[in-house]
C-alpha cells in the first residue's frame, strides 16, 4: 500500500500556499487548513530561492541550534562603570567611537557630524565647533565602529576618551561588551545636538554621576540585567522605545546603594533627578546586555545567525555568525513613525544607532506585541499590529527565548536568533523600533518611529555565507 | 458503550472544558461525557463514572486532553464528537484576530507537524521549490500553478512516486480526495467511483453528472494535463490508478483525458488489465479502436462515462433526461459560438460541434487549418477555451472571474453572423459565487446595446444541488432569461448543432 492510500484513510490536514480563493474552499468544508500568504523567495530572485533551497542542511540548522542555545545560556549582568580610555584599547584622545559599520566623516549625515564635533569640544580638544571641524577636515581625526571596540552606543553613538561606560559582563562566556550612558531626552549628543548645555551635561556625567554609579555599583555587586529585562517585559517594555518599567526597577536596585555612597546633599539629588527623570535611562543597559549577549554567538562555523544589526545614519550593517566581523551594507531606511509638535518627516534623519543590538537578541520591535504602550508611541496603529509583527519575526528566527516573555501573547518567549535565510526566504524584515534625529546637526529628536532593515544586508550576507560553503 | 479519544498537548482551561462537557451531556442519547485535562485527579473522576477505560490510564498525560463520551449509539457519539469538534473550532476562532499570516512552507510545517497535503497555487517558476519541501515533508501535493517547465515536472513526479505520494498537477484544478473538494471541483454523493482525470472540468463534469445519476464517487485524482504526453509518460495517472485499485471503497474506475500519447496509452492499457475492477475511459476524441482487446470500456462523452461508470456501480443502468423537443424556432445569423470557462468542456463541445457541423474554429483546436487567426476575433463555428494562457495572463480564470466572457458575449451578440452562444456554467469550490447570474447580466447587457440583434443562447450547469452556488437556483436564473438549459454539456453542445442546423435547413430553403 503506497502512502496514497494512507490518505484516503485519514482526514486532510491541508497547507493552501499561494491563492486564498482555496483555503476559504477548504474552511468551507471544516478541513484543517494552514494558510501561506505565499511571497516569491528572495522577492522573487530564483537564483537566491535556489541557493537558499541548498542551505536547507543539517549543518546549518545544527549551527543555528547553538546559537540559539548560546544566546539562552548568557547572562549578562552589570559589573561596573569603567573610562572608555581604561578599558577600550583602541581609544585615544583623538579617537571617536560611533554608532553602525565604519564610514568616512563626507558620508556621515547631519547628527552624526554634529554629533562628532561636539564631542572634541567636550573632550577639550577645540573650542568651538568649527574649530573641532578643522581637526576633522585635518585628518587628525580618527573614527571607528563601536562594535570594533566592543560597545555599543545608541543614536550617534559617540565614544570618546573621558566618557564614562557601562560594562555588562556575559559571565557564562567571561565576554565583557561596553555602553554610554543616557543622556535623557531633547537636545542630546546622540541626536546630534552640540550647544553648550549639551557638553555641560557630558561632563557633569563624567565627574558626578559615574563615580557615583561606580561606588554604588561596587557596594551592589553584580546586577542582573537578565532579571530585569524579564520582569520589565511584564511590565510592558519592549526596551528599546520604551524603558520605563526598566529603568524603574533598576532605580530600586541602584539608588539605595547611591544614597550610600554620595555624602553631598546637592549631587545626590541631581543624580536622583537625572535618573529618575528619564524614562529611556535603561537603554543603554540593554544594549550594553545586548552586545554581551550577542558576542559569543560570533564565529560559529557554518551558522547563519546574525549576531549585529546597526544603522551609521548612511548605512545600515548586519554581521552573521559564521562570517565574524564582516559587516554586510546596504542604504538606511527611513523610520515611519510619530513626530513631536513641530517636525515632519522632512525633518528627519534616516536610521541610526547601535540600539538595533536589542531587536538582534529579541527584544525592541520583537518584542512590541507585549508593550502595548510603545504601540503609539512608535506610531503602529493598533496592538493587534504590534502582535502581528511579534509574529511575524517569529517566523525569520531560530526559536523562542526561554526568558524573555511576552505576556500579552500567551506568555510565549520572544522571536530569538535571526535566521539571514529565513530572512532572504520570507521577505520578511527585522522591524526595529528606534527613535529619529533630526538631519540638521545639533537639533535632536524630533520623534519615534518603525524601521525595517534593508533586505539587501540580507541577501549579501547569504551570498557570501553560500562562497565560503561553496554552494555557489 | 464508552468511547474515549485523546489528544495530546493540547491545553484548554478547566472552565472552557466544563462548558463543553455540559454541552455534551445535553446531546439526545449521550448518557454522560467529560472533556479534561489528563491529571491524576481527573483521570481518577472519568475512571469513577465509566467515562474511561482503565487501559488507556497509563498512556495519558496531564498535558493531554481526554474525551470520555458514554451514549446509546455510535450514532450519537459521532453527533457529539461533531458538536465538540465545532466548540474546538469557535474556540480557536476567538484568538482569530491575532491569527499570523505564515510566509513560508517551513513555517506552514512549524505551525503544524501533521500537514499531509499541500495546495500550491503560486507563480509556476517558482513551484518546484516549493513542491520539493512539501514533498519532503510528505504531503501529497495539488499543483494548480502553470508555467512549471517539463524538466521540473518530471523531477517532481519521479521524486513523488520515489517516496509513495501524489504530486497532482502541474496545471491540475480540480481533485477530491476523502470526500473534501480540493481546488475547483463539485460537492458530490460519496460512493465508490474512483476517477482519474488528467482535465479539471472534464472531472468536475463527470462526478456532477455521476450523483445526478445517483452514483457517488470515492475519490477523484487529478494528474494534470501534460501528465499522459510523451515526455512525462503518464506518471500520475499509471500512479493514481494503482492507488484506486487497491482502495477498497472504490469499486469502479473512471478515466478522463484527452488522447495520451500512443506509448503513454500503451502504458496505460496494460496497467488497466491488472486492475480487477470494471474500469471506464473517456480520452475525448480517441478512436474506439483503441480499446479492442482490453478490458476497458471506452465512452466517447463525459456524458456517456459517466451513465456507464452509475451503470457498473449500482448494477442498472440509470436514466439521463433526454434533449428537449425542439421547436421552430427563428434563427437569425448563421454561426455557433462557443464561449467557454472550463477547458475540457470546450474541448468536448468542439469535438461534438465537428461531429453535428463539420469545421469548428477554436483557440485549442486539434487540426492548426481551424486554429483562430486571431483569438480577439471569432470567425464561422467558434469555440473559444477562455481558461487559456490568452485570457488568463494578468486576469485570474474566468471561473473565478467571468468578466472576460461577459465582455465577450456583448462582443458576440453585435456580430450579426453569430446565432447561438453556447456557454458553460461551472459551479463548485473555487468558482465564482454566481456565475449564472454574471452570465444573465451579460446578455442583459448585450441585449439592451444591439436591442435588434436576436441570439439563442444554450448551456449547461455542471454544478450539483449541494454546491455552495446552488445547481437548482442555477438554472432557474438562466432559464428566467430564456436562455436553453440543457442537463449535461455534451447534450447542450448538441442541442446548439441541431438548432443551427435546422436553421441553416430553413434559410436554404
Amino acid at each position: 500500500m503506497s502512502r496514497v492510500n494512507d490518505l484516503f484513510g485519514t482526514s486532510l490536514q491541508v497547507t493552501n500556499i499561494g491563492l486564498e480563493i482555496f483555503r476559504d474552499t477548504l474552511k468551507q468544508q471544516h478541513v484543517s487548513t494552514v494558510h501561506v500568504g505565499w511571497r516569491p523567495p528572495a522577492e522573487g530572485n530564483v537564483l537566491l530561492a535556489q541557493l537558499l533551497d541548498r542551505m536547507d542542511t543539517q549543518v546549518i540548522e545544527q549551527a543555528n541550534q547553538l546559537a540559539f542555545e548560546r544566546i539562552n545560556v548568557a547572562e549578562p549582568m552589570l559589573t561596573g562603570v569603567k573610562y572608555a580610555h581604561e578599558v577600550l584599547a583602541e581609544i585615544d584622545r583623538w579617537t571617536v567611537g560611533h554608532a553602525g559599520p565604519p564610514l568616512v566623516w563626507s558620508d556621515m549625515c547631519g547628527p552624526l557630524k554634529g554629533a562628532v564635533l561636539g564631542a572634541l569640544v567636550y573632550e577639550g580638544l577645540a573650542s568651538t565647533l568649527a574649530e573641532a571641524e578643522a581637526h576633522v577636515l585635518s585628518g587628525r581625526v580618527k573614527f571607528v565602529s563601536n562594535h570594533a571596540l566592543g560597545a555599543v552606543g545608541p543614536m550617534t553613538g559617540m565614544i570618546t576618551y573621558s566618557m564614562p561606560l557601562w560594562e555588562v559582563t556575559n559571565t557564562t562566556f567571561g565576554n565583557v561588551a561596553y555602553c554610554t550612558f543616557n543622556e535623557g531626552l531633547g537636545k542630546v549628543m546622540r541626536f546630534g545636538a552640540n550647544g553648550p548645555e549639551v557638553i555641560d551635561r557630558l561632563r557633569w556625567m563624567e565627574k558626578v554621576l559615574a563615580p557615583a554609579l561606580q561606588s554604588a555599583l561596587a557596594l551592589s555587586g553584580p546586577l542582573s540585567m537578565k532579571v530585569i529585562m524579564a520582569k520589565a517585559l511584564a511590565m510592558g517594555d519592549e526596551m528599546h522605545q520604551r524603558n520605563t518599567g526598566a529603568t524603574s526597577l533598576f532605580i530600586r536596585e541602584i539608588m539605595k546603594h547611591v544614597v550610600r555612597v554620595v555624602s553631598n546633599q546637592d549631587q545626590l539629588a541631581q543624580i536622583a533627578e537625572f535618573i529618575t527623570g528619564n524614562d529611556q535611562f535603561f537603554l543603554n543597559l540593554a544594549m550594553a546586555s545586548g552586545k554581551a549577549i550577542m558576542d559569543p554567538v560570533k564565529n560559529i562555523p557554518n551558522c547563519t545567525v546574525v549576531t549585529a544589526m546597526s544603522r551609521n545614519g548612511t548605512r545600515f550593517g548586519i554581521k552573521i555568525s559564521a562570517l565574524g566581523d564582516r559587516w554586510f551594507e546596504a542604504p538606511v531606511n527611513q523610520p515611519k513613525g510619530l513626530y513631536f509638535p513641530g517636525y515632519t518627516e522632512d525633518d528627519a534623519n534616516p536610521d541610526i544607532g547601535d540600539s538595533a543590538i536589542t531587536e538582534t537578541f529579541g527584544i525592541g520591535g520583537f518584542a512590541m506585541g507585549s508593550s502595548p504602550a510603545v504601540v503609539r508611541f512608535v506610531g503602529a496603529s493598533s496592538i493587534d499590529e504590534a502582535i502581528a509583527y511579534s509574529k511575524e519575526m517569529q517566523e525569520i528566527c531560530v526559536g523562542l527565548s526561554p526568558h524573555y516573555i511576552l505576556p500579552t501573547m500567551n506568555f510565549i518567549g520572544t522571536a530569538t536568533g535571526i535566521d539571514v535565510r529565513k530572512v532572504v526566504q520570507s521577505g520578511s524584515l527585522p522591524v526595529i523600533n528606534t527613535g529619529m534625529a533630526h538631519k540638521q546637526p545639533g537639533i535632536g529628536q524630533v520623534g519615534a518611529g518603525i524601521v525595517k532593515a534593508p533586505y539587501a544586508c540580507f541577501t549579501q550576507a547569504l551570498e557570501a555565507f553560500a562562497e565560503t560553503m561553496d554552494l555557489t | 458503550m464508552i468511547y474515549n479519544t485523546i489528544k495530546s498537548n493540547a491545553y484548554f482551561d478547566s472552565v472552557t472544558l466544563m462548558l463543553f462537557s455540559s454541552h455534551l451531556g445535553a446531546i439526545d442519547g449521550v448518557e454522560e461525557a467529560a472533556v479534561m485535562m489528563g491529571t491524576d485527579h481527573n483521570k481518577e473522576l472519568m475512571l469513577e463514572s465509566g467515562l474511561l477505560t482503565p487501559d488507556l490510564l497509563t498512556k495519558i498525560t496531564s498535558n493531554d486532553l481526554v474525551i470520555g463520551i458514554k451514549a446509546i449509539s455510535q450514532a450519537v457519539i459521532d453527533e457529539a464528537l461533531n458538536v465538540l469538534q465545532s466548540h474546538f473550532e469557535n474556540k480557536s476562532k476567538s484568538t482569530g484576530a491575532q491569527e499570523v499570516t505564515l510566509r513560508s512552507v517551513e513555517a506552514a510545517i512549524k505551525h503544524d507537524p501533521g500537514l499531509n497535503f499541500a495546495v500550491v497555487s503560486i507563480p509556476g517558476r517558482f513551484a518546484k521549490l516549493e513542491v520539493m519541501k512539501c514533498l519532503r515533508h510528505n504531503m501529497h501535493v495539488l499543483l494548480f500553478s502553470d508555467n512549471v517547465s517539463l524538466e521540473d515536472e518530471n523531477e517532481l513526479k519521479d521524486f513523488a512516486l520515489q517516496k509513495g505520494l501524489l504530486m497532482m498537477g502541474p496545471d491540475c484544478g480540480t481533485a477530491i480526495i476523502n470526500g473534501v473538494a480540493l481546488g475547483f471541483a463539485n460537492v458530490v454523493r460519496r460512493g465508490g467511483i474512483g476517477l482519474v482525470a488528467a482535465s479539471g472540468t472534464g472531472a468536475q463534469e463527470v462526478s456532477v453528472l455521476v450523483d445526478k445519476l445517483g452514483g457517488g464517487i470515492s475519490h477523484v485524482l487529478g494528474t494534470g494535463g501534460r501528465d499522459v504526453k510523451a515526455s512525462v509518460g503518464g506518471k500520475m495517472m499509471l500512479m493514481g490508478l494503482d492507488a484506486l485499485a487497491a482502495d477498497p471503497q472504490t469499486r469502479v474506475i473512471g478515466i478522463v483525458s484527452k488522447p495520451p500519447y500512443p506509448s503513454v496509452l500503451k502504458k496505460i492499457l496494460a496497467k488497466l488489465n491488472t486492475i480487477e475492477k470494471p474500469v471506464v475511459a473517456c480520452f475525448l476524441g480517441e478512436d474506439s479502436k483503441v480499446f479492442e482487446g482490453t478490458q476497458v470500456i471506452g465512452c466517447k462523452t463525459l456524458e456517456s462515462i459517466a451513465v456507464k461508470l452509475v451503470e457498473l456501480e449500482k448494477g442498472q443502468a440509470p436514466v439521463l433526461d433526454t434533449l428537449p423537443k425542439l421547436h421552430s424556432l427563428s434563427l437569425e445569423g448563421k454561426y455557433i459560438r462557443g464561449l467557454y470557462t472550463g477547458g475540457t468542456l470546450a474541448y468536448e463541445a468542439m469535438l461534438l460541434l465537428q461531429q453535428e457541423l463539420g469545421p469548428v474554429y477554436a483557440n485549442i483546436a486539434i487540426d492548426p487549418t481551424y486554429q483562430l487567426k486571431e483569438v480577439e476575433i471569432s470567425q464561422h463555428h467558434t469555440i473559444l477555451d477562455m481558461g487559456e494562457d490568452y485570457f488568463t495572463d494578468g486576469m485570474p480564470h474566468p471561473m473565478i472571474d467571468p468578466r472576460l466572457r461577459s465582455e465577450r458575449i456583448k462582443q458576440e451578440v453585435a456580430d450579426p453572423e453569430t446565432a447561438v452562444i453556447l456557454l458553460d456554467c461551472v459551479l463548485g469550490y473555487g468558482s465564482h459565487p454566481d456565475p449564472a447570474g454574471a452570465i444573465v447580466k451579460a446578455i442583459e447587457a448585450a441585449h439592451a446595446a444591439y436591442p435588434n440583434r436576436k441570439v439563442h443562447y444554450v448551456a449547461s450547469v455542471c454544478g450539483t444541488d449541494a454546491d455552495p452556488q446552488n445547481g437548482i437556483q442555477q438554472r432557474k436564473q438562466l432559464m428566467a432569461a430564456g436562455v436553453h438549459v440543457l442537463p449535461t454539456n455534451a447534450q447542450a453542445a448538441r442541442f446548439a448543432g441541431w438548432l443551427l442546423k435546422d436553421g441553416i435547413t430553413h434559410e436554404s430553403r
